[in-house]
């Protein structure tokens, strides 16, 4: 199955990209996809990583092909 | 109705000032109302390590944000006695001085206004995926985080 996983400012600036389809082969939640994509990224607080799955903060959910997850680094609104 | 519909919140660049004025001008022929509050975020010179900032490049997970917009902005109506609110949050360069949130709230009375202009600006910056990128004079840059 395919997601697309969008990356947003300091973590898209060390992924350098800022979006990407993945193929996952298995069952996967969103929290071991960040685990896998923020894998060797030059990142200090990985736990400040939230994740949204289809734009709602979840990382327990279990992902579903045609998923869009998003890795947010901490807000800065305002 | 005014308060139901999804607005755009998000401008490019700065605020004008300008843009303060005529929300309050066209208010007026709303009599109903007796207190307007408004909030307006300036982009700070920090200094860090010897360094200052000269303005914030922000960006957002745009689709996302105007969702919790939009739901920060039911919430509000349903707390607060508000007539109406308005909200706008910059994408892209903000030179510091200049505006990068304007928040406007409108109700009969001061106390709902003001209460409901600090719970929306609490809740943006807790809830809306916005990012900061602090730039330097040299050009390098930091990003933001929110306290």
């Amino acid at each position: 199955m395919k997601v697309t996983v969008k990356y947003f400012g300091l973590v898209a600036e060390a992924a350098e990209k800022s979006e990407e389809v993945m193929e996952l082969k298995g069952q996967l939640t969103a929290s071991e996809l960040k685990t896998q994509c923020l894998n060797g990224l030059s990142i200090v607080d990985k736990d400040s990583v939230q994740i949204a799955v289809n734009q709602n903060l979840d990382d327990k959910t279990t992902l579903k092909d045609g998923d869009e997850v998003a890795l947010l680094p901490p807000f800065a609104g305002g | 109705m005014d308060k139901k519909k999804p607005k755009k919140v998000f401008v490019q660049g700065a605020i004008p000032p300008e843009k303060i004025a005529n929300s309050v001008a066209n208010h007026q022929s709303k009599t109903n109302i007796g207190a307007h509050s408004i909030f307006l975020g300036q982009i700070r010179a920090d200094e860090v390590d010897g360094k200052t900032v000269t303005a914030i490049d922000y960006t957002a997970y745009e689709e996302m944000a105007e969702k919790v917009f939009h739901e920060i902005r039911e919430a509000a109506f349903s707390k607060f006695d508000i007539t109406c609110a308005h909200i706008y949050h910059s994408l892209g360069k903000v030179q510091v001085g200049e505006l990068c949130l304007f928040v406007f709230t409108s109700s009969a009375h001061r106390k709902i206004a003001i209460a409901a202009t600090n719970f929306f600006v609490e809740e943006i910056k807790a809830k809306a995926p916005v990012f900061g990128k602090e730039i330097f004079e040299d050009e390098t840059h930091q990003w933001k985080v929110n306290k």
